[in-house]
């Protein structure tokens, strides 16, 4: 099946809350230890974009965040880098030269974050801006005004001119979940972000509460499924904002594990957006490694 | 799981999750609990309870025959007489408050028991069975000294003495179903466990004993069929409560005909669970998980028959058969176990006979490809598809882990048949408009419905069936009217 068949997006399927919630509520009953345990928190570590997004940044405030990126915790072996780290896009070059010759990527808001109230040639030009410093992967929002007065097709076009202009720059489409109200709200983003051409869709700005949460995500990880059964491509999703500690990132993986499947289990796939996570999945790891818990002071905030 | 990518699968098997045994303690040997006190059978015979899970032997526990039935009748009644009836319901309510409170304090023990005993998994035992026992001892303790509130201007008072009998598939939340009404309403009890799981009837024996409740208003004695024949039988039973198949309910409703005893029953069914084209989809496949494999399938309520429309049919059975390729079959202690073993080998044939029968009448069996255990008594969740009315499979009971799966066209041709069975326990109706699931619930023959979602309980609300299901309501304020006579 072609995915030019564009569906119409006011049937998209319908959710309900309650059922989600008994989902979430059921998932989160399992039992991760031993080694299910630390393969889930290296792989949650690995997975995360790890975020600066705020107006007080500075460069060397973002090279800090890098070193960070690179080095999670030099005192234990084996450890993964992040997956990315996430910035304004005056920021991008300087995340770029500070990660340099690794594979954590840089990934840069635009499209006027956070609100995304801006005419599409500046959202155009903020994009670009980004691109042109580096940008490897780009994290738009789309405009939720539209979105709520029913201008689905607005929406749509939005995105799509924008990964027009993305090309092999990946783009995650962020709904601010927080704004969108109900779940079938949700669904029908996540339906017109994905066929208008999202590689990732993506929860939250972190500037809005609440933030990403297990039904929510639930919800998109479903309409990915959709997708993928349906056309057999594969969209990736990242919850962002509110997720900061092990526990909840591996109650996302078991999540993602039983909704989409082991070859989702990639951070190609999937994405944390948090700044704090990485240092709660490294206190667990250490108390692992040496069986008694440090205080945060031991670990490195940057 | 339908993704391939092999060099990057990310195989996430979840290491053991194993409930830990060592807090609980099960006797070597029970007896049978008695006026207050726990006593030894007249015959001294015992018989063996195992885990269906292991084949492992729990313990021993002793056959009550017609004398010790006797004896205990005879407790209940002078128990009666003498102490519960005259006791104001407030006093009433404070021990069948305690009772509640105990079970509550002692819900890991109870859960981890059900669990060895019956086979269901951890997680129902710790999350549903043992919590909604203790909520059905909290709920009645209020209605003690109300019931004149709850029937204004009729008097009720007590019948007397209640002989129940109870299934194997949830024994303490079963019990506690029985009891807490009876005593809320004044009555006095004689209880029989089912004889493959009285282990969690026994432990709340020791509970009711501690709680101080006096002698003979609760007797717990345990044996087969031949204990609950003298149970049902016996004179000074002024009302007989009964949970289990339709066929023993039958024999039991005979034997009273021309007696006095008041009779409720609470027997089998073949749950109808309805899916339109505009339901929300993905819950509505947890939902048929849930109504279907939950205990296994032994539950009286569970949806055993899927009715869907066939404008979404092949969509939806595709996302079942993959939701049901994620459960995770096997030793029920794991706390990751989803469904956990067959309550007993005389079971799980009948269940594999079925499985035969099915296949041999033509319908499409799909069973996912999970591993089940050597040892123990387990069945992989199955689907029958392209399944039609006239089926065995999908008219007869299976209580168990399979499903009948129909499709339908209209609404007035899947009302037809739901209602198309000789049960009437249960339904379920998954759609996203609302002035449906009330044009449904109106004319599906059924004791209860759910509308999107599938067994749920609630002590508040009263269960029970039309039909051979059964009759009288359990739960709830109709849940005293079995116990009293207005």
């Amino acid at each position: 099946m072609s995915t030019k068949q564009i569906p119409d997006f006011r049937f998209s399927p319908v959710v309900d809350q309650v059922g989600v919630e008994e989902r979430i509520a059921r998932l989160n009953t399992r039992s991760i230890k031993k080694q299910s345990k630390t393969r889930g928190l290296k792989l949650a570590l690995n997975m995360i974009d790890l975020t600066s997004l705020e107006g007080k940044d500075t460069e060397g405030k973002i090279r800090q965040m890098c070193y960070k990126a690179l080095h999670p915790h030099d005192a234990l072996p084996d450890l993964p880098t992040v997956a990315a780290v996430c910035v304004y896009p005056v920021y991008v070059k300087t995340a770029k030269e500070a990660l340099k010759g690794s594979a954590v990527k840089v990934a840069s808001v635009s499209t006027a974050f956070p609100s995304g109230n801006a005419p599409l040639n500046v959202k155009i030009a903020d994009t670009k801006f980004a691109i042109d410093n580096g940008a490897d992967e780009i994290d738009m929002v789309i405009s939720r005004g539209e979105f709520l007065k029913g201008n689905y097709n607005f929406v749509f076009d939005e995105i799509a001119t924008i990964k027009a202009l993305c090309g092999p720059v990946r783009l995650k489409v962020i709904f601010e979940t927080g704004e969108l109200s109900s779940l079938d709200n949700i669904r029908r983003a996540s339906d017109i972000a994905i066929y208008a051409g999202a590689d990732f869709i993506k929860t939250s700005t972190g500037k809005i509460q609440p933030a990403a949460t297990m039904p929510v995500s639930l919800v998109m990880l479903q309409a990915i499924k959709d997708y993928f059964i349906k056309t057999g491509k594969m969209v990736g999703m990242k919850p962002a904002g509110g997720i900061s500690t092990s526990k909840s990132a591996l109650q996302y993986l078991v999540m993602l594990y039983e909704t989409l499947g082991p070859a989702w289990m990639t951070n190609e796939w999937f994405r944390f957006g948090a700044s704090s996570l990485a240092n709660d999945i490294i206190l667990q790891l250490e108390k692992d490694d040496k069986k008694v818990y440090y205080s945060g002071d031991y670990i490195g905030k940057d | 799981m339908q993704t391939t990518q092999a060099d990057k699968i990310f195989d996430w098997a979840y290491a053991p999750a194993p409930e830990a045994t060592d807090h609980v303690h099960i006797n070597k040997k029970y007896d049978l609990f008695i006026d207050g006190k726990f006593v030894k059978p007249g015959k001294g015979k015992y018989t063996n309870t195992i885990s269906p899970s292991t084949e492992q032997l729990l313990a021993q526990v002793a056959e009550a025959d017609e004398k010790d039935v006797d004896k205990a009748v005879k407790a209940a009644k002078s128990a009666y007489d003498k102490t519960w009836k005259k006791m104001p319901g407030k006093e009433k309510a404070k021990y069948i408050f305690r009772i509640a409170r105990m079970i509550q304090e002692r819900a890991r023990e109870f859960s981890v028991i059900e669990t060895m005993n019956g086979g269901k998994p951890i997680r129902e035992s710790r999350d549903i069975d043992i919590p909604l026992a203790a909520n059905h001892f909290f709920y009645y303790a209020g209605w003690a000294d109300k019931l004149d509130y709850a029937f204004p201007n009729r008097k009720p008072q007590p019948v007397g003495v209640a002989g129940q009998i109870i299934p194997w598939n949830f024994p303490l939340l079963m019990a506690a179903w029985k009891i807490a009404p009876a005593l809320a309403t004044g009555n006095t009890v004689v209880l029989k466990p089912a004889e493959t799981t009285p282990l969690t009837a026994l432990k709340l024996a020791e509970i009711i004993q501690e709680s101080g409740l006096p002698d003979g208003v609760v007797n717990i004695i345990t044996g087969a069929g031949q204990t609950g024949a003298a149970l049902v039988n016996h004179s000074l039973i002024n009302k007989v409560a009964f949970t289990g198949s339709t066929e023993v309910g039958k024999v039991i409703q005979k034997a009273l005909a021309g007696s006095n005893k008041k009779l409720s029953l609470e027997l089998g069914g073949k749950g109808a669970h309805i899916v339109f084209e505009d339901a929300p989809i993905d819950q509505a496949v947890e939902g048929i998980v849930n109504g279907i494999f939950f205990n296994q399938g032994h539950v009286c309520c569970a949806g055993s028959r899927l009715f869907v429309q066939e404008s979404i049919a092949d969509k939806l059975i595709d996302k079942l058969k993959d939701r049901m390729s994620s459960l995770i079959v096997g030793d029920p202690l794991d706390k990751n176990t989803d469904i956990g073993a067959i309550h007993s080998k005389e079971q799980l044939d009948k269940i594999n006979q079925y499985l035969s029968v099915g296949k041999k009448e033509g319908a499409e069996m799909y069973q996912p490809s999970c591993i089940i255990p050597k040892k123990g008594f387990y069945c992989k969740p199955t689907l029958f598809l392209n399944a039609s009315q006239s089926h065995r499979i999908v008219q007869e009971e299976i209580f168990g882990p399979v499903l009948a799966v129909q499709t339908f066209r209209t609404i007035e041709e899947v009302i037809e048949k739901a209602n198309n069975a000789p049960y009437g326990l249960s339904a379920g109706v998954w759609t996203d408009k609302g002035s449906r699931i009330f044009n449904l619930t109106s004319q599906l023959k059924a004791g209860v419905v759910w509308a999107n979602t599938y067994n749920k309980f609630d002590p508040a609300s009263p269960f029970g069936g039309y039909k051979e299901s059964g009759f009288g309501r359990e739960g709830g304020l109709h849940g005293l009217m079995p116990y009293l006579n207005l």
